[in-house]
């Protein structure tokens, strides 16, 4: 049994077995879960991170047009652009946590209205600056001011006021919210000097890397910050970001070896390009997922019958299989997953054409439900539309489907029309999904979600600090939206990344999201 | 020379006309600039500041001539989307789109008349068969096939050339060279059968003349007439054909950037397009008319030039 450990530890260290592996075969040698998870750290730290080198990523989603301001960033590459230089208060960590970064620690008040960050002190700006909480709080400002054009001024309403006492910034709510913190962590809120205001696009943070050459939609090169004031991240001298959008040339560009790792291998291919030999796929299951969005007040979707034979017209786990190719997990019309801290299993809803088709009748509606989609809504979206077109079809419900472009897609039919294809990348917890989508008066209610009892359960989640009856009144909320809401769930996708073995220290991540959260190539470092 | 002038005249004419079809083009479209940088995540106030701060709320017109005015003074502006200087990135694009279309242009025209003309001495026997069937084969493979093709044979398994053709300013010429040679070798074999057909149809249709029966008659070997009395006079069309590929070679190789990752103008052209990116657009369209114009122009004057009845009209 020993030899077999050891065989393990060294696959472990090579990175070619993950931890969830690792676990499952030691549980088969009869080893109890708690030593065989400290097993598994000691044997991916026993090499230890190596430091300097150069790491190679090939990243999709970036084109020329991309700014370095984090208030306009919307893709992967500029996502990952930003981990570079730059840093937020707090981040997620690898099992849904929090990770203090620039603040240090915060708490709450007892109703958690009132919060406090303390800042980390003796920490610089690239340009040689000291990090004060007044930068946070210039940083905070420019997010949320009245004139502001930032991503993120969705999540940062409901902020009465903010101030600055030494080195604690603090943040005063309208309503409780016992989220914030993980509200923090999203990537347009990178503290910059004095905000930002002046030059929001010069890319000075206190980044583990500093930018050295910016060609947008290109290639990015970021070199070690020296000041940098965490060891365990940053291990390469040098990080190039190659921008490869197309599937092919990515895949290639890995296994010729030009590149070190890659984000979004294509599902379809996915099992081929890990069989390489010197090739590790690397799978993060997480929040996102896949929908059919229904306005709920538009006809004929306003009828809740006409919805639910919809609902039990689709075939989830066709979807996984055929459009997923197995990467990942059926939904259930809800867009609350096990990645969320505090979820419940609610009963899956399974394909049944009975029922659908007991349904269409109940509501009454005999004509042709129009459904709108596009290659970039999902990968693989006509395909799964005319998979749900067929599994509807043989409970009598006739659906016509409407392939549109993908250029305009976003402007012109998400959010617009009654019936399309669409992604969620999904939020860190359930409050912020809510709050971001079916809140009746969210920004992105895509659905036309108005349900008062969700709303109130909503606000009342967020001062609850119970957290027992916290899970409870987010299970309540899963099924008001599941049995009425206007979504479709069929399917949570995963992220697929792949590395080659010439680097070392893949983290396994719960929290979904390209490359361990763009992390990767920051955490990884090149094998000796 | 008049004509060459009345010929400038009306290639800027055209540009003018180019700017404000492109212009209109890119206001039909749907969706504007700031809609499509905020993307998923626009709420209405974002995008309401967005505008006002890009200046999208003044009228279409009004645009039009503020960038017109400021491009004929050779402000070509920033990009809308991400504040970079327009002329600067153009400058860097162009040049590298410039470079990859001299390689390739430098390999593939001398290949393609030198095949023309073997074919046209073999006319109907096995080399110009072979000729025929592997040229007509390559262009007939969507560019992106033989593109992966190459990539997966020489760049993943044999390893010789890297598949990623990222040029840059730290790299000698020598090592540019060798990220450039796939795509090279596409775009070489994606132009080659145009330029060698119209070379061999144009020579053969001279070759039925009455002086290249002469020529023959003097005792001339087969290669000696076809390069000296049938290639002069077969100039002209071959010229034209020659010209139209080097306008593709630069303004419409965007499908084997995208797949070599090649840093040029078309892919910049798109991402700002998909963007509504308006100034950045105008500048890029401008310059590919110019250059279509441009190569059209020394196709016509190089015709008049090798044609003695045009360069002495009676």
């Amino acid at each position: 049994m020993n030899d077999q450990l050891n065989h393990m530890a060294g696959q472990v260290a090579a990175g070619k077995m993950t931890r969830r592996e690792f676990m499952g075969k030691a549980a088969a040698l009869g080893i109890s879960a708690a030593v065989a998870s400290t097993m598994f750290a000691g044997a991916a730290h026993a090499a230890g991170p190596v430091k300097g080198g150069t790491i190679r990523v090939g990243i999709q989603g970036g084109g020329s047009s991309d700014s370095l301001d984090p208030a306009l960033a919307a893709n992967a590459t500029a996502t990952q652009v930003l981990r570079l230089w730059g840093e937020p208060l707090l981040e997620l960590d690898p099992n849904g946590g929090l990770w203090p970064r620039l603040a240090e620690s915060f708490e709450a008040s007892a109703d958690a209205r009132v919060w406090t960050f303390k800042i980390r002190s003796g920490v610089n700006f690239s340009n040689g600056q000291t990090m004060t909480a007044d930068d946070v709080l210039a940083t905070m400002e420019r997010h949320s001011g009245e004139d502001t054009k930032s991503g993120a001024l969705g999540i940062m309403r409901g902020i009465k006021d903010m101030r600055v006492d030494g080195d604690q910034f603090i943040v005063e709510l309208d309503k409780p919210n016992a989220d914030l913190p993980y509200l923090l962590t999203d990537y347009h809120l990178l503290i910059q000097p004095g905000g930002g205001k002046d030059d929001p696009t010069a890319a000075i943070g206190t980044g583990p890397y500093v930018l050295k050459s910016v060609e947008p939609g290109v290639r990015f090169v970021g070199e070690k910050n020296p000041d940098y004031w965490d060891d365990t991240v940053g291990h390469a001298d040098t990080i190039e970001l190659i921008v490869i959008n197309d599937d092919t040339a990515r895949v290639a560009a890995l296994q010729s070896g030009q590149v070190h790792m890659i984000n979004r291998v294509p599902p379809r291919t996915a099992q081929l390009v890990g069989r390489a030999p010197n090739i590790n796929l690397r799978t993060t299951s997480g929040p996102g997922h896949y929908v059919f969005i229904m306005h709920t007040n538009t006809a004929p979707f306003d009828n809740k019958d006409l919805r639910m034979a919809l609902k039990y017209g689709i075939n989830r786990q066709e979807m996984v299989d055929k459009i997923l190719f197995g990467f990942g997990s059926v939904g259930n019309d809800t867009p609350i997953n096990s990645s969320y801290p505090l979820f419940t299993e609610l009963e899956q809803r399974e394909y049944d054409p009975d029922k659908a088709a007991f349904h269409l009748k109940e509501s009454g509606f005999d004509g042709t439900v129009l459904l709108r989609t596009s290659d970039n809504s999902f990968p693989g979206a006509p395909d799964a539309a005319a998979l749900f077109q067929q599994s509807c079809g043989s409970a009598g419900i006739n659906i016509e489907i409407k392939r549109e472009p993908n250029d305009g897609y976003w402007s012109e039919v998400w959010n617009k029309q009654p019936f399309c294809t669409s992604y969620w990348g999904g939020r860190p917890t359930q409050d912020s999904m809510f709050s971001t989508a079916y809140l009746s008066t969210a920004d992105w209610n895509d659905t036309r979600f108005n349900n008062e009892q969700f709303d109130q359960l909503l606000f009342a989640a967020r001062g609850e600090l119970d957290e027992g009856k916290r899970t409870q009144m987010y299970a309540d909320m899963s099924t008001i939206l599941r049995d009425e809401g206007g979504l479709i769930c069929p399917m949570f996708n995963q992220f697929i990344d792949a590395t080659t073995s010439d680097v070392d220290g893949w983290i396994d991540s719960q929290n979904g999201f390209d490359l361990n959260n763009f992390y990767a190539p920051m955490t990884m470092w090149v094998a000796a | 020379m008049k004509l060459v002038v009345q010929r400038i005249a009306l290639g800027l004419l055209l540009l003018l006309a180019v700017s404000v079809l492109i212009f209109a083009g890119t206001i039909i479209l749907p969706g504007d600039v700031a809609q499509s940088i905020l993307g998923q995540s626009a709420t209405p106030e974002a995008l309401a500041n967005l505008r006002e701060e890009l200046g999208l709320n003044e009228p279409a017109i009004t645009r039009y001539f503020d960038w017109l005015f400021a491009a004929l003074q050779g402000d070509l502006g920033v990009a809308l989307t991400n504040g970079r200087d327009i002329a600067e990135s153009i400058g860097q694009r162009m040049s590298n789109t410039l470079f990859l279309a001299f390689w390739a242009a430098l390999i593939s025209v001398p290949l393609a008349i030198l095949l023309g003309l073997i074919a046209v001495r073999y006319k109907d026997r096995w080399p110009d068969k072979a000729i025929s069937a592997i040229t007509l084969a390559s262009i007939s493979i969507p560019e992106f096939l033989i593109g992966y093709l190459l990539m997966y044979f020489i760049a993943v398994k044999l390893g010789w050339f890297p598949s990623v053709a990222m040029i840059g300013d730290h790299m000698n010429l020598l090592q540019k060279l060798q990220a450039i040679a796939l795509p090279v070798m596409v775009l070489t074999l994606v132009v080659l059968a145009h330029m060698m057909r119209m070379t061999r149809a144009a020579i053969l249709n001279v070759m039925q003349s009455a002086y290249i029966e002469t020529a023959e008659l003097k005792g001339l070997t087969g290669f000696q007439v076809i390069a000296r009395h049938a290639f002069p006079n077969a100039i002209a069309p071959i010229v034209n054909v020659v010209m139209l590929n080097l306008a593709y070679l630069v303004v419409g190789v965007v499908v084997i950037e995208v797949v070599f990752v090649y840093p040029g103008m078309g892919q910049y052209l798109v991402d700002h397009v998909s963007k509504r990116d308006v100034p950045v657009v105008q500048a890029c369209g401008l310059i590919f008319a110019a250059v279509y114009i441009g190569l059209n122009m020394i196709a016509d004057i190089v015709s008049i030039l090798a044609n003695p009845r045009l360069r002495h009209p009676k």
